[in-house]
């Protein structure tokens, strides 16, 4: 220790300078995470808002939002159209991209470099465009706005995104895999249903993640085709002129914990399968 | 005839004019072999000479483009790769990541409704000596050790025909040393048809009875060990099998049994046994002589014998001598202008022949081949040595 204190110091713009150097990645993240978290922290903070006819300024504490979400008027109706939307979406656009992720990436068909490419213009074309172009279509065929016009349009756009995630997850799956199964005595289907489903599944999973949070999520082409019909971002956005209820917050900020919870239990389970 | 039931298939196994096309380019070119019951059988050849291909057809994950395959009387060729009763070790493992070892070991056994399973399984780990990872996943093994898993996987099944393909590739020499005694006394105690892919011409001849060498798509040559490599049939065989001093010669006549060949450095006698049967030995046909290198006796000019009647010799000058140890490394060059390999056992210190000295090659006819000129001389010589 003796020693230690008398070998003489850096100089002290050198220390800092290794400081810094040091501790740069770490700041930056820092500022980076504060950034990213503060309109989620606010939106949590003015869940707990005593609020009168706005929410635009803190006026006191209060538990009440949290134990009364359903206590603004609509709130919770267009919640729950938004959760059945997005789960009939969810189930649809999943089974029905990860088909077409599989006939991509296993069969060598005429058209498939072309199918390729298209799957990618939904993803590609502003929403504006697609919801004001899917208004015209229904409008032109007679179908009501409503419900079904919302669930057929996010089928629409979701199909594309369930499809690329679940063929990167394909592509990079060994197809020796599958004939090993087989010659090992596996059926065609033993084999799919043994190696290919159980090895394929994260990918199908996250998929149907990434299907439902982009459907609760859509505001555009919502807007566009839903008619009377109400979901939650909607909601949000008509009730902005007169006012968001500080109940829109308690929804939000439990739909950012309740992903957060699913992101973190995956992450866990995904360590343990790794390790055992 | 009765259909044979595949999945009890036993018996010879039987490649009838193989074919298989990709495309533009044929990966195996009307192979034809027969590998009897309960042989060990190597399949040696260098990169990309369409073993794989061939392997991946008898296992039924590769339709032949032409050919049929048999294992006895039942006729595989198109039938599907789980009613055969085949199992691969595939090259590069192949095994299923999301599952343990033991559920990857009894997979084959689980699919058939096989009852006592676990014992089978831990019998066969036991084997490769890695019974303490069954409970791992294979990305946690080592490179060797997933190798004899995937061994492991596939011998578990007693197959009638089992196919290795490079199963001892990634293991250090040690341990490939001991798996391919273990290998061997599996195949001989179970009795099970082998049949080896391999890059490593030892391995092939130490382990095999029978020996095949492929060379882009077609069987250049098939028998034991021994036979491949005292008498060649091409002049591939004779060089990717050891070494081989191949020199051109021409046929200057034949006598009863022998034949005479001519070249630039003199006349040799090779026994007409001793000649490809691809040769015609009409006078003047071109062919090329060869010797292997550990066959040749060398000495000094001045203290070499009066060449006996019916040995052969060429003179020549030492242009390069390596000491390796147990054997001493010459490169001759004769004065017709061939370079000749001799490989000389160390008897004697002090009759080591130093560089640029004049010096006498002698060898017994029967020690030589004879190939057809039409050979490539060089085909078969790895490149990187
Ligand atoms: N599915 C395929 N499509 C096109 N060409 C192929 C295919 N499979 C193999 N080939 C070609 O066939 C040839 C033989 O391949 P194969 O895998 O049988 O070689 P190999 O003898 O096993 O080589 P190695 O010792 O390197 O494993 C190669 O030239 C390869 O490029
Ligand atoms: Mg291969």
């Amino acid at each position: 220790m003796s020693q230690a204190t008398a070998a003489p110091k850096a100089p002290l713009t050198h220390r800092l300078r290794t400081w810094v150097g040091d501790n740069a990645l770490r700041i930056y993240a820092v500022i980076a995470f504060v950034y990213l978290l503060l309109p989620v922290a606010y939106t949590f903070a003015f869940s707990f808002n005593d609020a009168g006819r706005t929410n635009i300024v803190w006026n006191s504490f209060t538990w009440d939002n949290w134990l009364n979400p359903c206590g603004a008027p609509e709130v919770c109706p267009s919640v729950v159209n938004s959760l059945v939307v997005g789960l009939i979406v969810t189930v649809v656009s999943t089974i029905l991209g990860t088909l077409i992720a599989f006939s991509l990436v296993r069969y060598r068909f005429r058209g498939r470099s072309t199918t390729n490419l298209l799957i990618f213009l939904p993803m590609a074309t502003p929403e504006v465009v697609l919801g004001s172009s899917l208004l015209a279509l229904f409008l032109n065929l007679f179908v009501p706005l409503g419900f079904t016009t919302v669930v057929l349009a996010h089928i629409m756009f979701c199909i594309s995104f369930v499809v690329v995630t679940v063929k990167a997850r394909l592509a990079s799956l060994d197809p020796r895999l599958e004939q090993a199964a087989m010659d090992l005595y596996a059926s065609e289907r033993e084999a799919f249903r043994r190696i290919t489903l159980p090895l394929v599944a994260p990918g199908i999973a996250a998929a149907g993640l990434l299907a439902f949070s982009l459907s609760f999520d859509d505001f555009i082409i919502t807007n566009f085709n839903s008619g009377q019909f109400t979901t939650f971002p909607k909601f949000v956005y008509v009730s902005a002129t007169r006012g968001i209820p500080p109940q829109a917050n308690v929804i939000a900020s439990a739909m950012f914990f309740i992903a957060l919870a699913i992101v973190l239990i995956s992450q866990f389970a995904g360590r343990r399968r790794k390790e055992v | 005839m009765a259909k044979a039931d595949i999945t009890q298939a036993e018996g010879d196994l039987f490649l009838e004019n193989i074919t298989k096309q990709f495309g533009d380019f044929r990966a195996v070119n009307d192979l034809s072999l027969q590998v009897p019951q309960g042989s060990f059988f190597a399949l040696l050849g260098p990169s990309g000479c369409g073993k794989t291909t061939t392997l991946r057809m008898v296992a039924g994950l590769e339709d032949p483009t032409a050919g049929r395959i048999r294992i006895g009387d039942a006729d595989i060729t198109y039938a599907k790769p789980y009613n055969r009763p085949v199992n691969t070790v595939f090259q590069n493992y192949a095994l299923f990541p999301h599952m343990d070892i033991f559920e990857n070991v009894a997979f084959g056994l689980k699919r058939r409704g096989i009852k006592d399973a676990k014992q089978q399984v831990d019998e066969a780990l036991d084997l490769i000596q890695l019974s303490q990872v069954a409970k791992r996943k294979p990305l946690q093994l080592s490179g060797g050790q997933q190798q004899r898993v995937a061994l492991a996987r596939a011998i578990v099944n007693r197959p009638s025909v089992l196919l290795l393909d490079e199963p001892l590739g990634a293991l250090d020499l040690k341990l490939r040393r001991q798996m391919q005694l273990e290998l061997k006394r599996i195949q001989t105690e179970v009795g099970l048809t082998f049949i080896h892919v391999t890059h490593d011409q030892e391995e092939a001849m130490t382990m095999a009875d029978t020996v095949a060498v492929m060379n882009e798509g077609i069987i250049e040559q098939m028998g034991p060990p021994t036979e491949l490599y005292e008498s060649p049939r091409t002049a591939f065989v004779a060089n990717f099998l050891g070494q081989s001093n191949l020199f051109p010669a021409k046929v200057a006549e034949t006598s009863g049994d022998d034949v005479i060949l001519e070249d630039s450095d003199g006349r040799f006698v090779m026994p007409k046994a001793r000649v490809s049967d691809r040769v015609v030995t009409d006078p003047g046909t071109e062919v090329l002589v060869g010797v292997r290198p550990e066959k040749i006796s060398i000495a000094r000019l001045e203290d070499a014998a009066p060449p006996p009647a019916d040995g052969n010799f060429v003179d020549g000058r030492v242009t390069s001598a390596s000491f390796l140890g147990v054997s001493t490394q010459y490169e001759v060059t004769t004065h017709g202008g061939d370079t000749i390999n001799v490989f000389a056992q160390n008897l004697d210190v002090h009759n080591l022949v130093p560089q640029g000295e004049d010096v006498r090659l002698s060898w017994l006819p029967i020690h030589g081949f004879v190939l057809s000129g039409h050979d490539d001389i060089n085909a078969g010589v790895e490149k990187n040595v």
